[in-house]
């Protein structure tokens, strides 16, 4: 049977995280209601605003939701999704569903003139480890808790992180075509 | 057949992260904190709203630098401005000061009659308005990283959005039957470059996000153009020149996320007071309309 991974589609690039699950062999249905949730294996948090995420997940009854699904369930964020998902924002603008225990600062390497596509190492990767990562206005990753690991670096910075069941990255997999990342969650992630 | 350079997948990919959103004019650091948190995803910095450079005349220009770098500093979502059409070095001032997204607008008295700006020049990515799709597709070839709509700006009537969407996406449905040899004629009518039109006729779609913009008022007003397959909404007057912008940014947002749930959009609407002030398009003069700017 075909993994169903849904993916939160109140606002963001969430069109193009279905189309890299879709293409992974994953059926990936856009959840906007709570009880979506309930026939989903897995959830993707896309990039987007995190600010409006928040407010958005609040009003329509996700935020509960995804946090009793998130006991069970594994959930995976980019970009805004990641910030969602952490457990502090450095500068308080956002509280999220503290899901992960990361410290992030939003727009950590400046504004859209800053953004920048660069190489990620992904050692768990198959095959080759680079991936192409696509920053824009990208968080940074100030501080891993324990039960936290480092799967995958740009220069010196830890760029994606994981606990037990939360995948998380400040860059952004879906607006390329490299589909490895997304394989790589179904595989591991989801079962 | 079209394809992107690795600087213009940044610029697209920030207009991918807005999509689903609402994007409000705003004129004082006070109301982008309003904008902020209603839930907008990003903010245009500006002087004036459309409304009131109708109503005041005269020459409509960038706004100052300090007023933008005012509300740069409040919020945490992208801010964008305004340049006038072909203004190549007010742009350059707004890639100076940082802003997030420039938007060459024929909402400002356009500073050049034949050339727009050579958007491939800048990091900073723009948005252009448009009313068909050649004018979308050369706007493209510019470097234009997000196509809106002109609407009619600063009218509070939805209408000329509703045309300029409605003709994009009938044009779009006819290009996707045209043969190769079809599409050669057809680029040079239109006066588009052929691997644009060639990516349209495969895809059904522009390379680049589609907003909606010009005369959304209501929260109906946003969940008719996201329906319509507008990607994000712009609000321009229609928030601050209401009489409830708080309230009525709120229940823009939500109707924009759940356009196509008309039970939510109802719920969102109830509770509003006045929105702006409309404008019979037919009275506004021709020389006044701000969609002939631009070609």
């Amino acid at each position: 049977m075909k993994k169903r991974i849904g993916v939160l589609g109140l606002q963001g690039d969430f069109a193009l995280h279905r189309r890299s699950l879709l293409r992974s062999g994953c059926e990936a249905p856009i959840i906007r209601y709570p009880e979506e949730l309930d026939s989903c294996d897995a959830l993707v948090l896309p990039g987007g605003e995190s600010t409006t995420f928040v407010k958005l997940l609040h009003k329509s009854g996700l935020f509960e939701a995804i946090r009793t699904f998130s006991r069970s369930r594994p959930l995976m964020g980019t970009c805004a999704g990641l910030i969602t998902l952490a457990r502090q924002v450095s500068d308080g603008s956002v509280e999220g569903l503290d899901l992960i225990d990361i410290e992030v600062q939003r727009n950590g390497y400046g504004r859209q003139v800053d953004s920048f596509i660069a190489r990620v190492e992904i050692p768990v990767l198959s095959g080759r480890s680079g991936f192409e990562g696509v920053f824009i206005r990208a968080p940074r990753i100030l501080s891993l808790g324990p039960g936290v690991s480092d799967l995958g670096r740009c220069n010196d910075d830890v760029v994606m992180a994981a606990n037990e069941r939360v995948l998380v990255m400040t860059f952004h997999p879906e607006v390329t075509s490299d589909i490895r990342i997304h394989r790589y969650f179904a595989d591991t992630y989801v079962s | 057949m079209f394809k992107m350079r690795n600087d213009y997948k940044l610029k697209v990919g920030l207009a991918e992260m807005l999509k689903g959103g609402v994007i409000m004019d705003v004129t004082t650091a006070e109301q982008a904190k309003i904008a902020e948190d209603a839930g907008a995803v990003a903010v245009m910095a500006l002087e004036r709203i459309p409304a009131d450079i109708r109503a005041d005349g005269g020459v409509a220009r960038m706004s100052n630098p300090r007023m933008i770098k005012d509300i740069m500093k409040v919020v945490s979502i992208p801010v964008m401005a305004k340049c006038r059409i072909g203004h190549f070095a007010e742009a350059q001032v707004l890639q100076s000061l940082g802003v997030d997204f420039i938007d060459e607008s024929e909402v400002l008295t356009p500073a050049d009659e034949r050339y727009h700006v050579d958007k491939w020049d800048f990091k900073v990515p723009f948005v252009c308005g448009c009313r068909e799709l050649g004018e979308a597709l050369r706007r493209i070839s510019e470097g234009a990283a997000m196509i809106r709509t002109k609407g009619e700006a600063g009218s509070g009537n939805i209408v000329e959005a509703v045309r300029h969407m409605r003709q994009v996406q009938t044009e779009m449905k006819q290009i996707k039957m045209l043969g190769q040899e079809e599409l050669v004629t057809k680029a040079k009518e239109m006066g588009v470059s052929l691997d644009l039109l060639e990516y349209v006729n495969k895809k059904g779609k522009l390379p680049v996000p589609n907003f909606a913009a010009g005369g959304i008022a209501t929260p109906a007003d946003a969940s008719l153009m996201m329906q319509l397959g507008a990607e994000s909404v712009f609000v321009g007057s229609g928030i601050f020149k209401s009489d409830d912008p708080e309230a009525r940014a709120k229940a823009i947002v939500t109707a924009t996320t759940h356009y196509d749930n008309p039970d939510i959009v109802a719920r969102a609407s109830e509770d509003l007071k006045n929105a702006m002030p409309g404008l019979e398009i037919s009275r506004i003069p021709d020389t006044e309309r701000m969609q002939e700017r631009g070609w």
